[in-house]
């Protein structure tokens, strides 16, 4: 059971960052009306900073990521989370086990 | 509730497998889910792990991926007569996304009280940590993550989220945007600024889509 200085100072920096989100629209709603266009920018970051995360995983990785990754999508479409994640991995595993 | 529990707790588990492939100690994924308690930036933080940890960039992709927390927290806010100034504060940092969904339900249909939203909150809470330390626990014995494919769950998990956040052709051009700029800078660019070119390429798409979008109408 160990605990790097660096990983409780990493741990804390993103507990940080994370209440100041949480906290911080009970503080904007306070000094700040937001409007349509806010509020467009607002929700377009979610799904904007999730593609980025997977995008070179998925897009520029190896063909078995690709393929995995447009597995996941599809399923997901249809079938609850646990479904699509079981299909990704093992898509991703066979995949490599043949090599692509 | 009974629902959202057996939802989060497999995605707990899948958490603490890939922390404990990624050489984090049990006691180090514990607390990062007692602390941080933000499951997308804690799978975003062991797909950008690195030892020993960079907490500038860890810190900076947490901001980033949960910036949607100050929509959720301004939304509610206005939700919560019944709360005192100080319960109200508390509450929030309990905020996610699915208990930021139900209250926004349940504001919809009567008062939202703070002994409703504990009721709620704090086993969630309880089970995403516990569920946490099992997986690092069981994870440990697991090894080779990517001979099974386990390092893609994250992804997987990503792309699953992803697709709840369609809203039609406007959420295309949004990730359009974002994956040729990820892609790109994830090329030409050291450490996590992918995720900020991607993010920044996102916006940008949402109001230029916009405004043409109202032009139209």
């Amino acid at each position: 059971m160990t605990l790097d200085p660096h990983t409780l100072l990493a741990i804390v920096t993103m507990a940080a960052a994370t209440i100041l989100t949480r906290l911080g629209g009970l503080v904007l709603i306070r000094f700040v009306t937001i409007g349509p266009k806010q509020k467009r920018a607002l929700e377009a970051i979610p799904p904007a900073v999730l593609m980025a995360v997977i995008a070179p995983t998925a897009l520029v990785t190896g063909p078995a990521e690709t393929l995995a990754a447009l597995a996941t999508a599809l399923v997901a479409m249809r079938l609850p989370l646990l479904a699509a994640v079981a299909t990704g991995v093992m898509v991703v595993a066979l995949a490599r086990m043949f090599g692509a | 509730m009974a629902p959202l529990i057996v939802a989060v707790m497999p995605i707990g588990l899948v958490f603490g497998a890939i922390a404990a492939t990624k050489g984090l100690s049990s006691l180090e994924t514990f607390l990062m889910s007692a602390l941080v308690f933000a499951g997308g930036s804690q799978f975003v933080a062991l797909d950008i792990w690195a030892h020993p940890a960079s907490w500038a960039a860890l810190g900076f992709s947490a901001l980033l991926v949960n910036i949607r927390h100050l929509l959720m927290s301004a939304s509610i806010g206005t939700k919560m007569p019944a709360f005192s100034g100080p319960a109200k504060y508390a509450a929030m940092l309990l905020l996610a996304d699915e208990i930021w969904a139900m209250a926004e339900v349940r504001a919809g249909e009567t008062r939202l009280t703070p002994a409703w939203y504990a009721g709620l909150a704090l086993p969630f809470y309880l089970v995403w940590v516990m569920a946490g330390l099992a997986g690092s626990l069981a994870g440990a014995f697991l090894g080779g993550p990517k001979a099974l494919g386990l390092d893609f769950a994250f992804p997987a998990v990503f792309i699953v989220l992803l697709i709840g956040f369609w809203k039609g052709r406007g959420t295309g051009a949004v990730l359009a945007a974002s994956a040729a700029a990820a892609v790109l800078a994830h090329q030409f660019l050291p450490g996590v600024w992918y995720i900020a070119a991607g993010a920044a390429a996102g916006v940008i798409a949402a109001l230029f889509t916009g405004e043409r979008q109202e032009a139209c109408a």
